[in-house]
């Protein structure tokens, strides 16, 4: 799941392989705002099939956060 | 766009299109028109808690126009459609129908269709009345004088039609995730039928006022309301279904169309949309740096700076979709 969950982040937030890792902070580290967390679960929904919902993102400090909620709701 | 009122050329039109199910439309010329008010992001940044470069990241915005004194919806409505009138070398007889859209006009009647028609003495057998259709207004506009047009109910065989806003009157200047991203101005085209013109639009709705909502004679709030994660959601989903549908109606892929302009509410969903789609460089158009999200205005805005760049030449196929409050949607493919 978290190379799935990496690739999709490299892709979408157009970040180096090396920044991602389960305890990058998506705000911080990755330098994510809103519009690019929504970009990343609409990724995430057309590479898994579904994705964490919308009003759950602000949970979402981590990549291991969605890489666990994903997880845990597959 | 050449005024070609007689002879119309046989244009690089596609050989198969799908069901005539009105003729094609023709563009003679656009027009559009912006308040004196330039807004910078560091002049919002004076307003409220926000930056240029906060702005600009999320949204590809580097200004707006404001409406000042005297200024609204109907002044910029009457400029833009002045322009395009004198620049099809029209006169107010030739107008047989006069739309305008908006969700900001001056009052709930008159509309701005008609202080159109009065300032610009349009004829009484030309009929005038807005449409309301939010982002997606002119497209819309746009649909019912093609539809309106073939009907042969018209005294005359030209449409007037607008798009005009004056959101900065509605614009919660305390709310830092809205007022930073809109913009008034107008838009405005005159339009035929036309065999050489090949057209083809698709228009929708989906009755839901919670993503977007926008005060009126029943709201005690007259601001704008916007959920923008839900907007982009909804947005970055109909731009690809709209298109997908208006090439497949026309028989075309994305590589045939010379330029796509979308609503211009935010570039990152431009931005979405065209790598989804997998658009070339550049074939999205882009203005929202410089007049931010002017609704109904946008689409009309945007196809006079296409015009008057000479960036499209005759026979160019223009691929326009439209998103909005409702929820709207809506597309049309114009050959100009």
């Amino acid at each position: 799941m978290f190379e799935k969950v990496k690739a999709v982040i490299v892709d979408t937030l157009s970040c180096e392989e090396g920044q991602v890792t389960m305890e990058a902070k998506l705000v911080e580290d990755l330098d994510a705002d809103s519009l690019d967390a929504v970009e990343l679960n609409m990724a995430l929904e057309d590479e898994l099939g579904f994705a964490v919902p919308d009003a759950e993102l602000p949970n979402m400090k981590t990549v291991g956060d969605i890489v666990r909620y994903l997880e845990n709701h597959a | 766009m050449p005024e070609q009122r007689t002879a119309p050329q046989a244009g690089p039109g596609p050989a198969a299109p799908g069901p005539a199910r009105a003729g094609g439309l023709e563009i003679a010329a656009t027009g559009r028109a912006v308040p004196g008010r330039v807004i910078t992001n560091d002049d919002m940044a004076r307003v409220v808690d926000t930056s240029d470069e906060w702005i600009a990241s999320r949204t590809g915005i580097r200004q707006r126009y404001f409406c000042a004194e005297g200024q609204s919806a109907f002044t910029l409505a009457r400029d833009a459609a002045a322009q395009a009138l004198a620049r099809a070398g029209l006169s107010p007889a030739d107008i047989g129908l006069c739309l305008c859209a908006s969700f900001t006009a001056d009052n709930a009647t008159p509309s701005l269709a008609c202080q159109v028609h009065g300032a610009l003495g349009l004829g009484e057998e030309c009929p005038a009345f807005d449409v309301n259709a939010a982002c997606t207004g002119f497209l819309t506009a746009l649909g019912t004088a093609r539809c309106m047009l073939a009907a042969s109910a018209l005294a005359a065989p030209w449409a007037l039609v607008i798009g005009a806003e004056c959101i900065s009157r509605v614009l919660d200047m305390a709310d830092r995730s809205t007022c930073v991203l809109f913009g008034d101005g107008a838009g405005a085209a005159v339009v035929r039928l036309s065999a050489a013109h090949p057209y083809w639009s698709c228009l929708g709705a989906r009755g839901d006022g919670a993503l977007l909502h926008a005060g009126g004679t029943a709201s005690a709030d007259r601001f704008l309301h916007m959920q923008g994660q839900a907007v982009f959601r909804f947005a970055a989903d109909i731009i690809p279904r709209t298109v997908a549908r208006l090439l497949a109606e026309a028989g075309l892929t994305l590589a045939d169309i010379d330029c796509v302009v979308c609503h211009q509410a935010n570039g990152r969903i431009i931005d979405h949309a065209a790598k989804k789609l997998g658009a070339r460089p550049g074939q999205f158009y882009k203005n929202m740096d410089r007049y931010a999200n002017t609704s109904a205005a946008s689409i009309p805005i945007a196809l006079d700076e296409l015009a008057r760049g000479g960036r499209l030449a005759p026979g160019a196929r223009v691929l326009c979709v439209g998103f909005g409050a409702g929820l709207t949607w809506g597309g049309a493919l114009l050959t100009l």
